[in-house]
């Protein structure tokens, strides 16, 4: 028998089998397994191995089924394990809700599991929330005829800084063995010793380092695993849940947020099949406590006559901002990439209607015009309902070849997505990159080694037809002639930023080239229909500076004033400048969440409310808009958009809106542009010659990122700093080098990769202020010297 | 201890046996124990190195098999059958009358490093009950006086001699051949011990053999 | 029923130097192999299936079927593996075999391997048998000298490379998947089947995994012909086996007979039991096996006899055990066996055989109640057919098999408040009855 299901691309058809379970038929795909055809009939067979995402290994043996009738006529003579048993026409299933073998074998099972379990379960963090714990409830026998002695194991260890594991609660049923080896990718910890003494462990001084470490805690089925930062600091049914999405890439994974009396105590992976399935990395699992740093932001300041800042109240500081912006005629913006789709379209409007300007860009980091044409002509708008690349296209593409984008530290999602199709033997990954990082390995990619700017030669010379999906990643701004080359290559093209915002601060305007909903500000008809929407006269004409050169103006005296809402110097192609412009400006007003460089030096300072305290909107790199809640309603944390808002009263100029719903309500209604797109302004590569090694950078999941401040353990499976170098090159170097380019000098520890000779790479944000910081300015070159040259 | 090149190099030897490198980490930790007289963790890492997987892996592997050992042991492993076959015929006696004699506890070795006493399981010659094994090596039909004697000669290095084997060579040596590198001792000792044997004298006796051919 | 003894393996362990090829070749050793290249590999299969050969390592599998099923027209290489991992308590056949007679097992993988199309064989040597060991390394390293294995074997154009692989000390890896990953550099843990290793099994390649007797018998069926072999042995239970006697007989050893001959048979011919004593417990197919007593002396030993007998014919590891011996003792140090050796991937077996260990050390020392014995055989129960491999079910074999037979043996512990049994007297060097 065969049925139709609808998929995104097309329709598939679906063998069905049908069984008998407890005496209800049901139809199911070939190849179900009956402990999932059996939730189908509504029984939950009890579980602790089964895991949907991991391969079956009928370890636990927990879920033990009667079947008389394998679908031959015949039956199992034994109880079997419905978690390995794939379902066949005519089987007849007894679960333990009809059959005493079943239930009796479930209670056995039960039963050895707990002789040699703790029960600490009023102290253990699982408690309240424990597989083990509510399936003994359901299915184990009252009390234990088990009267010996318990295995015992010297108290909790440390796996990884962040990861302990309790030996003695451990049920061993390898669910993190499986996910560190078959998801990750990371065989840190396995399963050593036997028998009764099994036990997961690491080697020596070797610790679980992986970015996915946390997603063990969350699908082991017992307490056996917890992570230092939350250990014992609350229990399950004390904390409140609270779905969101995580804002530390272009993923928009689903997290769950869980929070007690106003306070995010944790998060956990949600379960989205479409995006992140339910792993997230580290970081968008741990790194949440930069929104309670000391340096938060609580109230508004302004700047007062004695050149200090004192706190203000917020009409106060509303009007103080107006004005001083109105004095400082041009006016520019540059917000960062934390911001939601709703505050990016609120400084977008606030630009254009307030400001009077194109002259905004949220491109706090190496940006070129190249990539803003790319973006205007290549990116905007598109979506995965129209086609646009998406991650389940990653695991159907016979090819991905990855530009400038390293996925594990760059967009985890995509990385395990990737490994997942690789895996699966279904996708073949080729990386345009500097050399074969552990996360090519892990993906079994080819490496086409490629020195910076050799990008766009390295796309020209692809072999790409339409089952190639080509993502390039941000950085490729900075390689002239690639994002041109990508968008000649024939590929299926998706570019994926770093940051939760950028996507849709590109879909909300925040260009120089750019209106909301992708107008082109050089389209005359698009400035009308964006005019309209918004009921003013016209909208600036010319296009805008970017943020360099917004940057430059400010610092040359020809902008006056500066309105910046989550920028970090020390990202921007050129800190030092971008600092002297913040400097120059005749009057900043800032928007940050924590006291920073840019606050310091600003003239008004707003607060603004952290992602818990808000409703919002990210855009995936797919194009998929991902809403959220606010976990908190906290009256006195607004959101950029609100602030912009209340600035913009006090310019006698309404933006329509107070609020995110009707800020969204504003986007919706103006919608997407249907007109022409512009076209992209193809940008020939240019090499760049000199003395000295071209400098690699990215940045690293874990790194020196003030949005990762403030989880110590976190913050300790880090990946150390270390400059790589072509062998020839370390030979000559040794261990330990001094770079030294047009910013400073750096000494690293030095490694040796399959690197192009006169390359150097080094993580972007893991030692000092960083690479732009503190060593080279982008595409310049650095010297290399040993320690003892 | 450091490692050296030959055995690195003899360690790649061994994976390149096999299809799939990866088949040669029994005999590669049998090889490093050869080297180092246990599982050491620098062999552990150099078995990762060599067969491109993580020390864990190899950890796994390596704390899985009784034949690994995490403790240095002596020249000689004398392990004592304590199955059920053997304890009963006399394995009990002969282990305990060991422990007090050498000392020593299970899985302990005596001061002067010299053997490493240990019960171990059937080793597949119930026919020759109670048994002794000294590096792996067949002491047959063994009693506490035997074996008392047995260990005080290899103490006191005098020759001991296999009952259906060759003269006990070091736990090391013994280590290096299941690593796959002969040591030229096959051809030592006797085709078969004296229970081997029985059922084939009877019927030699008896002059019974087995049906004649019947080639169609 | 048959009383007399068939040598066709063991028929030249006494010659001078058995091990040699030159002694082997001496008497027409590899001839066998010149007959089977003239043969399609099929009809060696054919051959073997026609023997009625069934596998010698416990299960019984047809050895010719299993080879039927790989098929042939995968692409992957296939394999041959053989499970040299004689670890089941009182098997002790093959460790003998591959001492003296290494050549006949290499003789034997050749012909298997031609029949399956291997072109690559392993042979899996538990660890702890050095010598075992030198001597197959030695004969494979002298077939390839004499041309036996390597490229164009006897100029048939057939290639064959065996490896000659030590493991390291674990019972599991007799278990042929946990073999499997032992051979392949993992945990000896046993695998999902399906997929079956006729199908997917050492790199994930078609496999046959075999006995070592059951791969040394098969010169003998090519050389002699399947009717040869199938004229011995029962109906279903074709062919000769070796039958290994243990303990407490005056002549332990190994006695190569048709199947179906009987305990009774084989006890006499072994002299009898010790001096003075009686048979009480035996097992016949090693410690998974249930144990029988002397009430099953006449049990024909192939696989349907010992099957309705309430137990299995397994490997042929008759221990026997006479009355000096205390069951509950024996059962006791079988259990820590099982607890020992549990590889610790399943809930029942790795935490069941931690708290059966406890239950019954406690019985032993007379601790407990009568109701203790039947908590113990709801142990088993929930760990029969409920494991993730064939090593648990071993386990419960000793336990309810005594309880079966002994229980009251168990109840004069309880009552004695401990062991009633002097230990002493069981040993061989106990005053009277040593043999020797
Ligand atoms: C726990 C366990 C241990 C085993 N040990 C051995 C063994 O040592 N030798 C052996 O040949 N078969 C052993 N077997 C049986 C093998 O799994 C397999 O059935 C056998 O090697 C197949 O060969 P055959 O068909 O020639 O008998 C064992 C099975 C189990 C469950
Ligand atoms: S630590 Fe947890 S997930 Fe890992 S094996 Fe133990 S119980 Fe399973
Ligand atoms: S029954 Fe389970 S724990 Fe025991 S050996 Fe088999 S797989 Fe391992
Ligand atoms: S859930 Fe089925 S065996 Fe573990
Ligand atoms: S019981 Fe000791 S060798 Fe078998």
């Amino acid at each position: 028998m065969t049925v139709t299901t609808g998929s995104t691309d097309g329709v598939e058809k679906v063998d069905l089998v049908t069984v008998t379970i407890d005496g209800i038929q049901v139809s199911v795909p070939k190849d179900t397994l009956v402990i999932r055809a059996a939730e189908q009939v509504g029984v939950q067979i009890p579980r602790f191995c089964d895991h949907p995402l991991l391969a079956p290994v009928g370890a636990c043996r927990q879920c033990l089924v009667d079947v008389p009738d394998a679908g031959n006529g015949r039956g199992f003579p034994k109880p079997q394990a419905s978690c390995t048993l794939p379902v066949a026409e005519g089987m007849v299933v007894h679960t333990q809700a009809t059959s005493p073998v079943a239930d009796k074998a479930q209670q056995g099972i039960m039963e050895f599991l707990l002789i040699n379990h703790p029960l600490d379960c009023p102290v253990c963090d699982k408690g309240g929330e424990c597989p083990l714990q509510n399936q003994a409830m359901s299915n184990g026998r009252g009390e234990t005829r088990f009267e010996g002695v318990k295995r015992t194991f010297p108290k909790p260890i440390n796996i990884s800084p962040q990861v302990l594991l309790d030996r003695e609660r451990c049920i061993v049923c390898q669910r993190c063995t499986r996910f560190a080896s078959e998801i990750a990718g990371d065989p840190f910890i396995e399963l050593v010793e036997r028998g009764a003494q099994q036990q997961i462990g690491i080697a020596e001084n070797a610790p679980f380092l992986s970015y996915f470490s946390g997603n063990v805690i969350q699908i082991c089925p017992v307490g056996a695993l917890t992570s230092a930062e939350y250990r014992f600091r609350s229990r399950p049914f004390d904390l409140v849940s609270s779905p969101s999405i995580a804002e530390h890439d272009s993923c928009g994974s689903a997290i769950r947020v869980d929070h007690r009396r106003g306070k995010v105590m944790r998060r956990l992976s949600g379960n989205d099949p479409e995006v992140n399935e339910e792993w997230i990395t580290d970081k968008d699992r741990f790194a949440f406590h930069y929104a309670n740093q000391p340096d938060r932001l609580t109230y508004p300041q302004v700047r007062d006559e004695d050149g200090s800042l004192r706190p203000a109240s917020w009409p106060e500081a509303f009007a103080v901002a107006a004005r001083g912006l109105r004095a400082a005629g041009s006016s520019a913006v540059l917000t960062g990439g934390r911001l939601t789709a709703e505050d990016a379209y609120a400084y977008s409007k606030f630009a254009r209607v307030a400001l009077g300007t194109n002259d905004i860009d949220f491109r706090s980091r190496p940006l070129s015009a190249e990539e803003a044409s790319f973006l205007a002509s290549e990116v905007v708008l598109r979506t995965p309902s129209q086609g646009a690349v998406s991650f389940s296209d990653l695991e159907s593409a016979k090819t991905v070849v990855l530009v400038g984008l390293e996925p594990e530290d760059e967009a985890g999602a995509i990385f395990l997505r990737l490994r997942k199709a690789v895996t699966a033997g279904t996708t073949r990954v080729v990386s345009i990159a500097p050399y074969a990082t552990r996360g090519l390995t892990k993906l079994a990619g080819e490496l086409v080694r490629t020195a910076p700017g050799e990008e766009a030669a390295a796309i020209a010379a692809l072999d790409v037809d339409a089952d190639t999906v080509l993502l390039v990643g941000e950085r490729l701004a900075t390689s002239p002639g690639a994002l041109s080359a990508a968008a000649e290559s024939g590929a299926r093209l998706a570019w994926v930023p770093r940051r939760a915002g950028d996507r849709g601060a590109v879909e909300t305007g925040c260009l120089p080239n750019l209106l909301p909903g992708g107008r082109p500000v050089s389209d005359a008809a698009a400035r009308v229909d964006a005019a309209t929407t918004w009921g003013v006269d016209s909208l600036p004409d010319s296009a805008g500076r970017d943020a360099d050169q917004i940057v430059a103006a400010l610092v040359a005296g020809e902008l006056g004033g500066l309105v910046i809402g989550g920028v970090d110097p020390d990202d921007t192609s050129d800190p030092a400048a971008t600092r002297a412009a913040i400097e120059a400006a005749s009057f900043v007003v800032a928007l940050e969440l924590r006291e920073t460089d840019v606050t310091r030096a600003a003239d008004v300072v707003f607060p603004v409310a952290p992602v818990t305290d808000k409703a919002g909107m990210f855009v995936t790199w797919e194009g998929r808009p991902r809403t959220f809640d606010a976990v908190f309603s906290n009256p006195n944390s607004l959101p950029d958009l609100r602030i912009l808002a209340g600035i913009a009263e006090e310019l006698d100029l309404s933006l329509g809106f107070r609020t995110v719903a009707e800020a969204r309500a504003q986007m919706e209604e103006m919608g997407p542009w249907d007109g022409a797109r512009a076209a992209h302004s193809p940008v020939p590569t240019s090499s760049t010659t000199g003395d000295g090694l071209a400098v690699s950078t990215w940045k690293l999941l874990v790194d020196n990122g003030s949005m990762q401040d403030g989880d110590k353990a976190y913050l300790a499976t880090g990946r150390a700093p270390v400059a790589r170098l072509s062998r020839s090159a370390y030979d000559a170097v040794g261990p330990t080098v001094t770079l030294t380019g047009d910013r400073g000098s750096v000494t690293l520890p030095a490694e040796p990769a399959d690197l192009a000779d006169g390359v150097v790479w080094v993580p972007a944000n893991s030692f000092g202020r960083g690479v732009l910081a503190d060593l080279a300015s982008p595409g310049s070159r650095v010297t290399v010297k040993g320690a003892n040259q | 201890m450091a490692i050296d090149d030959k055995t690195k190099s003899e360690l790649r030897e061994i994976a390149a046996r096999y299809p799939e490198a990866r088949s040669g980490l029994l005999p590669m930790l049998h090889l490093v124990q050869s080297v180092e007289g246990r599982v050491t963790s620098e062999g552990i890492e150099l078995c990762a190195e060599i067969l491109g997987i993580t020390a864990a892996e190899v950890s796994g592997v390596a704390t899985f098999y009784t034949m690994y050992k995490r403790r240095p042991v002596g020249d000689y492993h004398v392990g004592v059958c304590t199955n059920t076959l053997c304890a009963v015929m006399g394995g009990d006696a002969i282990f305990e009358r060991l422990k007090g004699h050498l000392d020593v506890g299970n899985d302990e070795t005596t001061e002067d490093g010299k053997i490493t006493l240990e019960h171990v399981e059937c080793n597949a010659a119930c026919d020759y009950a109670p048994v002794v094994m000294v590096n792996w090596e067949f002491m047959d039909n063994q009693t506490p006086e035997s074996a008392t004697q047995l260990v005080d000669d290899l103490r006191a290095g005098k020759e001991v001699q296999s009952t259906r084997g060759p003269k006990i060579c070091t736990w090391r040596e013994a280590e290096r051949v299941l690593a796959g590198f002969p040591d030229g001792r096959a051809d030592d000792g006797p085709a078969a011990g004296p229970a081997s044997l029985v059922g084939l004298e009877i019927a030699r006796e008896q002059g019974w053999t087995a049906p004649e051919a019947n080639n169609a | 029923m048959p009383d007399t003894l068939t040598p066709v393996l063991t028929d030249n362990w006494g010659d001078d130097r058995a091990w040699t090829l030159a002694s082997y070749a001496a008497r027409g050793g590899y001839s066998a192999l010149d007959k089977a290249f003239a043969m399609d590999p099929d009809a060696i299969i054919a051959a073997v299936k026609d023997s009625g050969l069934r596998g010698r390592g416990g299960a019984g599998f047809p050895t010719g079927m299993k080879w039927g099923f790989i098929p042939q027209d995968n692409p992957k290489p296939k394999y041959l593996v053989v499970n040299a991992d004689e670890s089941e308590p009182g098997t002790c056949k093959d460790i003998p075999l591959m001492m003296a007679s290494p050549h006949t097992l290499v003789e034997g993988v050749i012909i298997s391997s031609y029949a399956i199309r291997a072109n690559k064989a392993f042979i899996y040597i538990r660890g702890e048998v050095l010598h075992v060991i030198r001597r197959v390394q030695n004969a494979v390293r002298e077939a390839y000298d004499a041309g036996h294995l390597g490229k164009n074997i006897h100029g048939s154009g057939y290639d064959l490379d065996v490896v000659v692989h030590a493991g390291a000390g674990a019972y599991i890896c007799g278990e042929e998947t946990a073999l499997l990953e032992g051979l392949e550099g993992r945990r000896g843990q046993p695998r999902l089947r399906p997929p079956f290793p006729a199908v997917a099994g050492l790199y994930a390649s078609p496999t046959v995994i075999n006995n070592v007797e059951s791969i040394a018998s098969v010169p003998s069926i090519i050389g002699n012909g399947a009717s040869w072999f199938s004229s011995m042995g029962t109906e279903k239970s074709k062919g000769y086996g070796i039958f290994s006697l243990s303990g407490h007989v005056k002549k332990p050893g190994q006695y190569e007979a048709p199947l179906g001959i009987t305990l009774r048979t084989l006890i006499d011919l072994a002299g009898g039991m010790r001096e003075g004593h009686e048979l009480k417990f035996w097992t016949p197919g090693g410690s998974s096996t249930p144990i029988l007593t002397a009430e099953h002396l006449d049990v024909p030993l192939d696989f349907e006899g010992v099957g309705a007998a309430g137990s299995m014919l397994g490997t042929r590891a008759l221990q026997i055990f006479d009355d000096t011996t205390c069951v509950v003792r024996a059962v006791l140090r079988w259990t820590e066996f099982y607890k020992h050796e549990s590889c610790g991937k399943c809930t029942p077996c790795r935490e069941g055989t931690w708290w059966l260990v406890q239950t019954l050390a406690a019985l032993e020392k007379g601790q407990g109640s009568e109701a203790d014995l039947d908590l113990l055989l709801d142990q088993c129960d929930n760990i029969l057919g409920r494991s993730f491999c064939a090593l648990a079910d071993g386990a419960v074999s000793p336990i309810s098999s005594s309880i079966q037979y002994f229980r009251d043996e168990y109840v004069a512990h309880l009552t004695h408040g401990g062991c009633p049994f002097d230990h002493t007297a069981s040993t061989l060097f106990a005053a009277e009855g040593a043999n020797a």
